[in-house]
C-alpha cells in the first residue's frame, strides 16, 4: 500500500460551478481514487461531482519561467475589456 | 415483554457495538485514505445507533435516555449479533466482518423500510444511503483481497471462514421477529437470507473466494444477551467513562 500511485482531486461543490483542485490522495486504480476521495474530501458536504487525476498527468509550468511567461503582459492593459461601457442590460460579465 | 422495545434494541446496539469496533481503527488504518473511509463508517453507525436508542428509550418509557441504554447496560443486557463485537484482527478480518454485516444490513433496511412502525421505517430510509456506500466500500474490498495477491486471497478467505459461524443467528427468527413480523413492523428474515446469500455469492464469485462450508457449527446467543468473551471488553472501554463519573458530559 505504500506504492500506490498519488492522485490529484477535483471537486465541484454545486451544480453550474467549476471543479476546483482540493488536495491530493493514495490510490491504486481510478476507482479507488474517487472513492477515497468521497470519504476525504466529501465529508463536510462539499461535493456533487469528483474528478481523479493520476499526479503523473498533471504537467505544469515552471515557476522560474514566470517572468518570461507572465511578465509581458503586466504592460499591456488594453487587452483587458475595461474601455467598453456595458450596457446595463448585459449586466455582470 | 414489550416486542418493539427488544426489536429497537438490537437494532440499536448492532449499529452501536460495530460503530465501537471501527472507531477503534481512528489511527491505525493501514493507510490514511482507509482510516478516514472507516472511521466514516463508525460514524455512520454511531448516528444509527443513535436513532434507535433514542427510540428505543421511548418506547420502553422508564425515563431512560439514549446514553443510559448505551452505556449503563452490562453485558447480558446487550443484543448486537456476535459477528459485530468479533475483534478488528488484521485489515482482512475487518472487511470480511464488514461485507458479511453490510449485506446484512442492506437487505434488513430494504424490508425494515417498508414497516408499519412509522419510526422504524424512517430510520431505515435514511440508514440505507448511508449502507449502500458500505457495502459498496467492503464489497469493494473483498474483491481486491480476494482477488488480489496470494496473500491476501488466503487472508481474506481465513477470516471469512472463521466469522462464518456468527451468520446462523442473523438469520434466526425468535418470538419478538415472529411478533413484530406478525404485525408489519418487523422484516422477515427468511427474505433477508436470500437477499444477503445473493449478494455473498455475487462478490464471493467475483472475488475468486469460495463460500464456507454450509455444515459449519452455528454460534448462537445474542438475541437472548448469551456473547462472546469479546463483549465484556468492548463495553469496559466503552462504558468506562460514564461509569466512573456519572452523568460525566462534555
Amino acid at each position: 500500500m505504500n506504492n500506490w500511485p498519488l492522485w490529484e482531486i477535483f471537486i465541484r461543490s454545486r451544480q453550474g460551478l467549476d471543479h476546483k483542485h482540493v488536495g491530493s490522495l493514495h490510490a491504486a486504480d481510478a476507482q479507488m481514487a474517487i472513492e477515497n476521495a468521497r470519504d476525504v474530501y466529501t465529508r463536510r458536504m462539499e461535493g456533487v461531482s469528483i474528478w481523479a487525476v493520476e499526479s503523473t498527468n498533471i504537467h505544469a509550468s515552471n515557476p522560474d519561467e514566470a517572468d518570461s511567461l507572465y511578465e509581458p503582459s503586466n504592460d499591456k492593459p488594453y487587452r483587458h475589456p475595461t474601455f467598453y461601457d456595458i450596457p446595463k442590460e448585459i449586466g455582470h460579465m | 415483554m414489550n416486542h418493539l422495545f427488544q426489536y429497537t434494541i438490537r437494532l440499536a446496539d448492532n449499529a452501536s457495538i460495530l460503530g465501537h469496533r471501527l472507531g477503534e481503527l481512528c489511527g491505525h488504518g493501514p493507510i490514511l485514505e482507509q482510516d478516514i473511509a472507516m472511521t466514516n463508517v463508525a460514524l455512520d453507525l454511531v448516528g444509527q445507533a443513535r436513532s434507535f436508542y433514542q427510540y428505543a428509550a421511548e418506547v420502553e418509557g422508564a425515563n431512560h435516555t439514549e446514553d443510559d441504554l448505551a452505556y449503563l447496560r452490562d453485558n447480558q443486557d446487550f443484543r448486537n449479533l456476535l459477528l459485530l463485537e468479533q475483534p478488528n484482527g488484521h485489515f482482512g478480518d475487518t472487511i470480511a466482518r464488514q461485507f458479511l454485516y453490510d449485506a446484512y444490513s442492506f437487505a434488513f433496511y430494504q424490508g425494515l423500510r417498508k414497516s408499519k412502525d412509522a419510526t422504524l421505517a424512517a430510520i431505515a430510509e435514511k440508514a440505507i444511503k448511508e449502507v449502500t456506500y458500505h457495502l459498496r466500500w467492503s464489497s469493494e474490498w473483498v474483491v481486491r483481497l480476494g482477488d488480489g495477491t496470494a496473500e491476501s486471497h488466503a487472508k481474506i478467505q481465513a477470516g471469512l471462514n472463521s466469522l462464518w459461524r456468527y451468520t446462523g443467528e442473523m438469520f434466526e427468527m425468535d418470538e419478538t421477529d415472529n411478533q413484530m413480523l406478525a404485525q408489519g413492523i418487523g422484516v422477515d428474515l427468511v427474505l433477508v437470507k436470500t437477499a444477503w446469500l445473493a449478494k455473498v455469492n455475487e462478490v464471493f464469485a467475483e472475488a475468486t473466494l469460495t463460500l464456507p462450508s454450509d455444515k459449519t457449527w452455528m454460534q448462537k446467543g445474542s438475541k437472548k444477551g448469551i456473547h462472546t468473551e469479546h463483549l465484556g471488553y468492548i463495553l469496559a472501554e466503552m462504558q468506562h467513562l460514564q461509569r466512573t463519573y456519572p452523568g460525566c458530559e462534555w
